[in-house]
This record gives structure tokens, C-alpha cells and sequence, in this order.
């Protein structure tokens, strides 16, 4: 099935319809108290966010329940849309917080919601760290190539040869590879998908809220007014017609072959569902190994 | 309400002031530690890492820095847990960024410092008392906080019991800024039982989801608290933020949000204050001190008073916020004042300020490393007396 018969797919799913002029699909689940929302047109972000409720849905999760972390950037704002427990942290440290949140309430759904540079570079320790320990969190990486927030900077996943502001004769860093970083430091679930991939976004959304443990969804976005423009890449819609044309959609690819190259082709797909204890888990295990009945299993 | 006994090790103890504050924090009711290893401090998560799994629904973890550590236990106090970190130097500066986020968002938490000699890696472990002005301006913005000094371990107990009960009824991130010395002191620790220990609830809201406004004073200036996962489907944010918690770049809103982090603990401040005065009465000269430095000072007034110079001690035992009017009060009445401390001038600056020209104020500084010699602090009650107007 084509991308785009996907896209067309998804207009005309059920819950399109369900609009009535007094409510909006999205009333139970954004603050609409807060809109308009801060992205640009034809910004990836709200497209990811339209997915991750859609997936909440589909998994049935109790809003209660489900918090949402995000750090900063653009992003980072996510956490101020989404109508549940949200928590906007520093820059970078969104998933330590959410590791004390998780930790300190293991019936809570956590799930992260931030950008490319607050993630793994700013915050790249914890995330490495947060992987390695499997703290049962999902992390959903939108990126966008660069800081947008702060007006179009190199990130770490910049692809090289690309003009941003610090950047201005073009990048010469090697980007991360960031689903070979995501399984090299333990996440049990990796996926990566763009805008355009909406269907499988919201799939990997499901599957990875479901799944127990450290999961990894990146999300290619296009970012128009500063990425897409200062490569000359038109706007967001250009950059999806680019993305239908150029993803080549391999599931079960080897993480270490799908690094980002400027104007080649992108690997998309579901790269790693494996099965491995959870932080508490293992702790729970272990005491209860150690202690005997001194230990009584940590529910929070 | 009184303690849960769950955590509290009912008894007469022989360890240091580090066990001690680990000991407090449980009882306090703490079932969540973050931490990551420095000198001379990691005896507290050392300690509160075995104590954890034996106590139901404690969890230490051990995160990879600082910056983790400090945002972790604020994760754990929204998950509804009571939560500390514990640092020293080095790792001080690392949480700064972090401090200030439990200052804006008022997350109650407590933050250990056990206070070794600096700047940068310094004398790991060797005592200093150089962090208290970082302790109170350490993050960027306009803030402010609660600082306590003990003076001993049984102090380091009682005290970490304190913090948690301050930084729940203020709302307010609590520096507990133990020294070296007074971290790896042996002495004998009383804790008594659970029923004897008075503990500050969590002020949670009782009202419904929808009703309730999560970043709204109450008559003390503090709001009420929610946790993650009861319903209510609120946010919170770093960013300046309204009454709903909502993000608002407007100066009015910064102006009534800054307003009111600071007013909450200056307003409120004689309730906090607490300070320990020895023969001050008669005094022509008052030591001022907090830490182990008093346990110095202590020795000076009485060599002093040996030679004929009548002195008093005031030891500080609450540092944020300073007790102002205590020491305007004291230069009134014409007595020369001498701070004591770890540090070439940190508290000295307040005390000379409340002190408003009307005494002479001596610094008694010392670099770190070591404690004070009790004649070098003697000395300087003797030039106080003699600049005396």
C-alpha cells in the first residue's frame, strides 16, 4: 500500500466524522483553552500529536493514568497541549523526571514527548541511561534536523552538509544514528517512522505504549520555516511529497544501516521488539531473591 | 500527623551525621532517594540504599549525574512520593538548574548538601561552609528558599525531620547544608518513637478535578498540591505560569507568580527563623556561627569570657532566611559583632547589612580544609571589643 493511499485512508477514518460544530474530536484530549498551538503550518509536530491520541485510543489507556513529559524546544511544548497529568522540565531532562515519575508511581503510563536536541544532546547521558536500565517509559523523538525553537541551530542529528545558522557553510559532523543509539543502549522497542507514515506512526505509538519497558519511536518531521527552508526543501508539504518518494520502508533493518544522509534515501520501519525485565522488574526480582521475605515487591 | 513507623529505627545510635540525615529523611516520611555518588556525602545514599528495600514502598536510585538526580526525586514528589537528593560540591553546582525549577513549579523536595572545601573539585573531603550564598542564589531568576545548618548528627536527624516538614508546608525546595565535619562526626543519635515524631502532611487539594487551580495561594500564599494520576489532568511547567498552570509570557503574570515565590517564604519568614543564643544578654561582642563552626565559637566565648570580655554566642541554626531583625536589633544595643564561618564572607555580607553601620562586624573567615582555631576566632572577639564605639 502506498503512503499516500495511507494519508487519504486516515481522513476518512471514523472519528473524522464525529465532528459536531459545539465539540471537536480533540476536546477530551488537548487543553483547546490553549489553542492555537505555537508550531508553524505544516510543522510535523501536531501531526505526531494527532497520532498519539489516536493511539491512546486505540489502546484504551485511561487518561488519568497516562502523564506526559516533555523538556524543551519545540517539541517540548507538547506537554501544554495535551489535556492529562503534563509536566514541561528542563532542557533535557525530561526523561530523568519521568524516571522519578514512573519510579514513584508504577501505575502511571509515562510517556515522553520531545525533540531531537533536547533528547539526545543536551540530554543524551539519560537517555542512554534511561535505555540501559529499561525504565518502562515510551520516548517519542520528534525530529526535526536542528533546534527550531532557538531559530534553526545544528543538532546532533543534522545531516551533514546542512545550512543552519551555526552551521552556515553546511555541517561536517557525523549526525547519531539515533535507532542504532536507542538499541545499542538496550530500548526493547525502536521504531522510526516521519509525518507522512501516519497510519504506522500511530501503530508504533499503540505497540510501544503497550509494550512494557524502554521504547523508542522517532519521528521525522519537517520543520518549514527553518530546516526545510534553509536547505531550500520548499515547505512541509514538499518535504512530504519527499518523504513518500524516499522512505524506503524496511521493518526488522539492522539499526547500524539507517543512518540519515543528506538527500538520500531514509530507512523507516520497525527496527527492534524484544523482550527484556524492566527496571522494576528486575529490582522487584532481585530483592525478592535476596531478602526472602523481608522484601515486599515495590508497587509504589 | 505522626511519623509511620515503617521508617523510623526507634533507639540510642552511634553514627556520624550523614546516617543521621538518612535516618531523619525516613522518618520524615522520604521513600524516595535519587542520587549519585560524592565525598563526603554518598554515607546518606549509601545508607538509605540498604534501608530502602527492607522499608515498604521506599526506592533508591542511583541515576547517572547530578542533573538526573535532582530532577528525578521532583518526578518522584509529583508521583506523590516524599523525595531528596544529596550532593556535595561539584554536584551542588550541577543541581542548580534544578533547584530553581522545584522553586517555580513548588515542588516540595530536599536537597542535602554536605558542604566540602571548593572552589571546583576543591578538598573532596575536607570540610567548607563556602555553598551558602549558592544555596540561596544558586539558580538563575528570582527566588527564594529555605537553608538549614546542623551542628551535630543527633542535630543532622532532628533537623533532616524539618526540612521535609518546611519544604511541604511552604512548598519550597529546602537546602539541608550539612559540612563535612559534621557528615562524618560519630556521635550518639536518640530517635525516638514514630508517635513522638511530628510530620507535615502533603497540603493536596480537596477539591474535585475541574474546580480546583493548582498554582493558586491559599491565605499563606502557598497553593494546594495535586499529584499525577488523581484525576485532575493538570500541568505544570517551568515556564511562567498562571493560576491554571498554564504558560503565560505576560509581566503581569510574572509579576504576581515572582512576587509570590519570594513574599511565601519573606513574609512568612519570622515563622521560620530559628536561631540559638548563648549569654547574648549581657554581651559586648556576639559570635555568630552555624555548622560545626559553632561547635569552634563555642569554646572561643568561653576563652574570651576567661579573659574578662563578655561575649555571647548566636547560632544560626535556620541560615534562609537570615534573621534580619535579630541582628538589628543586636548592633542597636551597641554589641560588636564576629561571623565565623568556612568562607571569606558569605553570611558575614548579611550580617554586616542587618548590622546597618550601628556596630562593628568582624569577619573570623577560614579557607576550608580545616575547622577554625578556637583563638583564632578568640582573637577576633578581642579586636571586636576593642573597635567597640
Amino acid at each position: 500500500m502506498s503512503v499516500l493511499n495511507e494519508l487519504e485512508k486516515a481522513s476518512l477514518s471514523p472519528s473524522a466524522g464525529e465532528t459536531s460544530p459545539e465539540s471537536h474530536p480533540m476536546d477530551n484530549f488537548m487543553r483547546m483553552d490553549r489553542m492555537p498551538h505555537i508550531w508553524c503550518p505544516t510543522c510535523g509536530i501536531g501531526v505526531s500529536v494527532n497520532c498519539f491520541a489516536k493511539a491512546l485510543e486505540k489502546c484504551q489507556v485511561p487518561l488519568d493514568e497516562l502523564a506526559v513529559v516533555s523538556g524543551i524546544g519545540c517539541t517540548g511544548r507538547v506537554a501544554g497541549y495535551v489535556k492529562v497529568d503534563s509536566f514541561h522540565t528542563t532542557h533535557g531532562r525530561a526523561i530523568p523526571f519521568a524516571t522519578g515519575l514512573k519510579l514513584g508511581n508504577p501505575k502511571l503510563k509515562v510517556v515522553v514527548f520531545s525533540g531531537d536536541g533536547d533528547l539526545v544532546a543536551i540530554g543524551g547521558n539519560h537517555f542512554l541511561n534511561a535505555a540501559r536500565r529499561n525504565i518502562d517509559l515510551t520516548v517519542i523523538c520528534i525530529n526535526n534536523f536542528n533546534y527550531a525553537m532557538t531559530g534553526g541551530q545544528l543538532a546532533p542529528t543534522t545531516p551533514e552538509g546542512s545550512i543552519l545558522t551555526t552551521s552556515p557553510f553546511g555541517s561536517y559532523e557525523e549526525p547519531f544514528n539515533l535507532p542504532f543509539l536507542a538499541e545499542s543502549a538496550g530500548a526493547v522497542y525502536v521504531a522510526r517512522w516521519t509525518s507522512l507514515h501516519i497510519y504506522n506512526q500511530t501503530n508504533a505509538m499503540v505497540e510501544a505504549i503497550k509494550k512494557p519497558g524502554f521504547t523508542f519511536i522517532e519521528i521525522l518531521a519537517p520543520c518549514p520555516t527553518i530546516y526545510e527552508r534553509q536547505q531550500k526543501f520548499g515547505d512541509g508539504l514538499d518535504r512530504l511529497r519527499w518523504y513518500c518518494d524516499n522512505s524506503d520502508i524496511r521493518n526488522g533493518a539492522s539499526t547500524k544501516d539507517v543512518d540519515i544522509r543528506l538527500n538520500e534515501k531514509i530507512v523507516v520501519g520497525k527496527f527492534v521488539d524484544i523482550e527484556r525485565p524492566t527496571y522494576l522488574q528486575s529490582m522487584n526480582a532481585h530483592y525478592t531473591e535476596k531478602l526472602g521475605d523481608r522484601y515486599k515487591p515495590y508497587e509504589g | 500527623m505522626k511519623a509511620d513507623p515503617k521508617g523510623v529505627l526507634t533507639g540510642s545510635h552511634y553514627i556520624d551525621g550523614d546516617f543521621a540525615c538518612c535516618e531523619g529523611a525516613l522518618a520524615a516520611g522520604c521513600r524516595f532517594a535519587a542520587g549519585y555518588p560524592i565525598t563526603p556525602s554518598t554515607e546518606v545514599v549509601e545508607r538509605f540504599a540498604r534501608r530502602a528495600p527492607l522499608i515498604e514502598g521506599a526506592l533508591f536510585i542511583q541515576m547517572e549525574d547530578e542533573l538526573a538526580a535532582s530532577i528525578a526525586l521532583q518526578g518522584a514528589v509529583w508521583a506523590g512520593k516524599k523525595a531528596m537528593t544529596v550532593t556535595s560540591g561539584p554536584g551542588f553546582s550541577l543541581m542548580m538548574e534544578h533547584i530553581g525549577l522545584a522553586a517555580m513549579t513548588e515542588t516540595p523536595c530536599v536537597f542535602v548538601n554536605v558542604q566540602r572545601g571548593g572552589p571546583s573539585t576543591g578538598l573532596p573531603t575536607l570540610p567548607g561552609q563556602a555553598d551558602m550564598m549558592q544555596a540561596r542564589w544558586g539558580s538563575h531568576g528570582d527566588y527564594e528558599i529555605i537553608a538549614l545548618c546542623p551542628n551535630s548528627p543527633q542535630e543532622s536527624f532532628d533537623m533532616t525531620i524539618d526540612a521535609f516538614n518546611l519544604s511541604e508546608q511552604y512548598r519550597v525546595p529546602v537546602m539541608f547544608m550539612m559540612d563535612e565535619s559534621v557528615g562524618h562526626m560519630m556521635e550518639r543519635v536518640v530517635i525516638p518513637p514514630a508517635d513522638r515524631i511530628e510530620i507535615t502532611p502533603r497540603r493536596f487539594t480537596k477539591l474535585p478535578p475541574g474546580e480546583y487551580l493548582p498554582f493558586k495561594p491559599g491565605a499563606d500564599m502557598v497553593p494546594d498540591m495535586f499529584k499525577a494520576g488523581d484525576g485532575h489532568r493538570l500541568h505544570v511547567t517551568g515556564l511562567t505560569h498562571d493560576f491554571r498552570g498554564y504558560p503565560n509570557m505576560s509581566p503581569e503574570t510574572q509579576e504576581q507568580l515572582v512576587h509570590r515565590l519570594v513574599n511565601k517564604i519573606r513574609l512568612n519568614a519570622p515563622k521560620i527563623w530559628r536561631y540559638e543564643e548563648i549569654d547574648v544578654e549581657d554581651a559586648d561582642v556576639v559570635v555568630l556561627a552555624y555548622g560545626i563552626t559553632s561547635r569552634l565559637a563555642i569554646d572561643a566565648v568561653a576563652l574570651a569570657r576567661k579573659e574578662g570580655i563578655k561575649v555571647g554566642m548566636l547560632r544560626l541554626i535556620v541560615v534562609w532566611p537570615f534573621p534580619e531583625r535579630r541582628i538589628e536589633e543586636l548592633a542597636a544595643q551597641g554589641k560588636a559583632l564576629v561571623m565565623a564561618e568556612l568562607n571569606y564572607g558569605q553570611v558575614f555580607f548579611e550580617v554586616d547589612r542587618c548590622a546597618r553601620g550601628k556596630a562593628p562586624v568582624l569577619l573570623a573567615g577560614h579557607g576550608g580544609g580545616a575547622v577554625h582555631r578556637v583563638e583564632d576566632i578568640a582573637e577576633k572577639i578581642v579586636e571586636a571589643y576593642r573597635c567597640r564605639s
